[in-house]
């Protein structure tokens, strides 16, 4: 046992030691790190109460002042506000979407890359015919179908983007199989749940980390997308704000600030998830040194 | 954390049945195998979209016929004519097979909203989505592989850090805040810079007759194919810079720098034509991706196509326009799908011969 954790924090340490020299992903970490502090920060620091259209204080579309440093929306409310309470559910949507994303991926990659004949052929038909739909169209009916809420958005958003990740895990799946050790496990007499479970699963998991970082990326963009094409989760989201500027014509009308207020905070976060992610490969998968710089 | 063995992950078989020793001999007979093999794969493909539709549609609360007369007061005896008229009194695969029968022949249904059928709305709203869609990945196509090839080519320059750290940002921002962006700066205007194009739509009502309504609609075209053209190319960037960072370091193109060719031979004879390999499939799955992609372009700028169908239907909610949208723009990208596979097959013996 001790020499497992030895082993586990050398490899940490090893790990974090890679990680420090990708200068760009410390970048996005240090982002990431912010806007998860200020997102969990939000309701210990302001009144949501400000967030309660018929008790805005504010003028229509006012200009940023010294009140509301980044003006206000249609109906008096405080952008920056508005800015800060939906960081939390576009971030959460973009954390749990990619999670369920990555949970079917993974366990339909390994299943598909360890068992063989029909099993695989199905799983494998599955996995190409959601890689082929649209995912934002996919994900525009099923949340028009089953109605707004924030977990369907969750569904919808994770249920259409899995397909690439089960298929990196599969290929990943398939290499780990071909080892000699595996065939020495079975010969011992290990089942399919334990080749999968403790000798397939642990050496895929770097590969799943680094997925699940781009994963969140294109989650918080999937979800703005569908906010603003109408299928919000009925919470104030970065996307829906956009939407509502939509609505009320902020970018004819010349109220920038609402514009650009949601706007950045999505590329900022989005950016972040993504350096993290390339970082994260880098570290993680040595074959790609040297060519992604 | 364990470590990824640097072996490459198990070699993918490229195709089921035309894998094999194909060779020289017989080649014509592999590819019209595996084109047959991939056509077959893709009638599945666009079965199992039928089927899903049917029963993605089915889940919806409420009762069809109230939604399909809206706000009409209905007596409860006309209500089950409706009923019986669309079908609904009949057992679930009765109704499927109807459904399946009617696609066949094309009958999408009636919308709820123009109370018109959804194959003829389909047909009028196509036409602007592909000028629209088709301009936008003729710039786009173009421009990355220019600048992918350029930053591949003298890969570490300042060319190279900025091309991709561009193609980065562009990937995080979303299509239509973009969208949202031009239309403020260059339509609405921004301080001193009056708008100088127009903010929706496709054409005004006072559009000119004869050539000149080209330039007209070129005018309108603008703004929603620069948003488009700015989301797509960042990829063929990436895609083209990668792949041709992969052939730089083959033996053949250092053969040809040893020959005595110049630069621009070597990269231009020798390097690119394997390197275009890889976008030529992009360009399919983007012909048919960007169809239902666009559609967030088409909603900022109110572009007549497609996207936009799909939008109002969304809004309506019109389900049976969603649906025969929903179907149409899946067939179109496994179709697309399909055309790139066997062209790939066809343009890259390696692939054949794996």
């Amino acid at each position: 046992m001790s020499i497992t954790w030895t082993r586990r924090r050398a490899a940490l340490s090893r790990f974090w030691r890679d990680y420090r020299r990708q200068r760009a992903g410390l970048y996005g970490a240090a982002i990431l790190i912010a806007a998860v502090i200020l997102a969990l920060l939000t309701p210990l620091v302001t009144d949501p109460a400000g967030m309660d259209v018929t008790r805005a204080t504010g003028a229509k579309m006012a200009a940023p002042s010294l009140e509301f440093p980044l003006g206000t929306d249609e109906s008096g409310r405080s952008v920056l506000l508005m800015t800060l309470w939906g960081s939390r559910v576009s971030l959460l949507i973009g954390f749990m979407s990619a999670l369920l994303s990555m949970t079917i991926g993974t366990v339909v990659g390994i299943a598909a890359g360890h068992f063989r004949g029909w099993t695989s052929a199905v799983l494998l038909r599955i996995t190409d015919w959601f890689l082929v739909l649209p995912s934002l169209v996919l994900a525009l009916v099923l949340a028009a179908i089953l109605g707004g809420g924030t977990s369907t958005i969750i569904l919808a958003i994770g249920v259409t983007s899995w397909a690439s990740t089960a298929r990196l895990i599969r290929a990943q799946t398939l290499s780990v199989e071909a080892r000699p050790y595996i065939e020495r496990s079975r010969a011992l007499g290990a089942g399919h749940w334990h080749v999968m479970t403790r000798h397939v699963l642990p050496n895929v998991a770097p590969l799943v980390l680094a997925n699940t970082t781009l994963q969140v990326a294109s989650a918080i963009v999937a979800e703005s997308t569908l906010a603003f094409l109408g299928a919000d989760s009925g919470k104030v989201s970065w996307g829906g704000m956009l939407r509502g500027s939509y609505d009320w014509g902020a970018a004819t009308s010349g109220a920038w600030w609402y514009v650009l207020a949601p706007g950045l905070c999505i590329v900022a976060v989005v950016m972040a998830f993504t350096l993290c992610g390339r970082a994260l490969e880098a570290v993680l998968n040595p074959r790609l040194r040297g060519v992604s710089r | 954390m364990t470590v990824i063995p640097d072996t490459p992950p198990a070699a993918e078989p490229a195709a089921g049945p035309a894998a094999g020793p194909g060779g020289e001999r017989g080649t014509g007979r592999t590819v019209a195998r595996y084109a047959l093999a991939k056509i077959g794969g893709a009638a599945l493909s666009i079965g199992m979209v039928v089927v899903a539709t049917f029963f993605l549609f089915r889940l919806i609360p409420g009762d069809p016929a109230i939604a399909y007369t809206r706000d009409v007061p209905l007596s409860p005896e006309q209500l089950d004519l409706l009923r019986r008229q669309m079908g609904l009194d009949k057992p679930l695969l009765q109704q499927f097979l109807d459904f399946v029968w009617r696609t066949l022949r094309l009958d999408l249904g009636t919308s709820y909203e123009y109370k018109r059928p959804v194959t003829e709305l389909i047909a009028e709203r196509t036409g602007p989505t592909l000028v629209l869609v088709g301009t936008g990945l003729v710039i786009a196509v173009s421009l990355g592989l220019w600048q992918g090839t350029r930053a591949a080519w003298r890969h570490g320059s300042r060319f190279d850090r900025f091309s991709t750290g561009l193609s980065l940002v562009l990937w995080s921002v979303p299509t239509f805040w973009l969208g949202l962006l031009l239309l403020m700066v260059f339509a609405a205007g921004v301080g001193p810079i009056p708008g100088i194009f127009p903010t929706r739509g496709m054409e005004d009502i006072d559009a000119p007759g004869g050539p000149m309504y080209l330039l007209h609609v070129a005018h309108h075209l603008v703004l929603p194919c620069l948003t488009l053209v700015a989301v797509v190319y960042a990829q063929y960037l990436l895609v083209m810079r990668s792949s041709l960072l992969d052939e730089i370091g083959q033996d053949y193109v250092t053969t040809a720098r040893a020959k005595g060719l110049r630069d621009d031979q070597v990269r231009r004879r020798h390097a690119v034509p394997n390197a275009l390999l890889p976008t030529v499939t992009l360009v399919f799955i983007h012909i048919g991706f960007v169809v239902g992609g666009a559609v967030s372009v088409e909603t900022v700028y109110s572009w007549p196509g497609l996207g936009l169908l799909f939008y109002e239907a969304i809004q309506g909610p019109d389900f049976a326009v969603m649906q025969g949208t929903f179907m149409v723009v899946c067939t179109a990208v496994i179709v697309m799908n399909t055309l790139a596979d066997v062209a790939y097959h066809v343009l890259d013996p390696r692939v054949r011969s794996a």
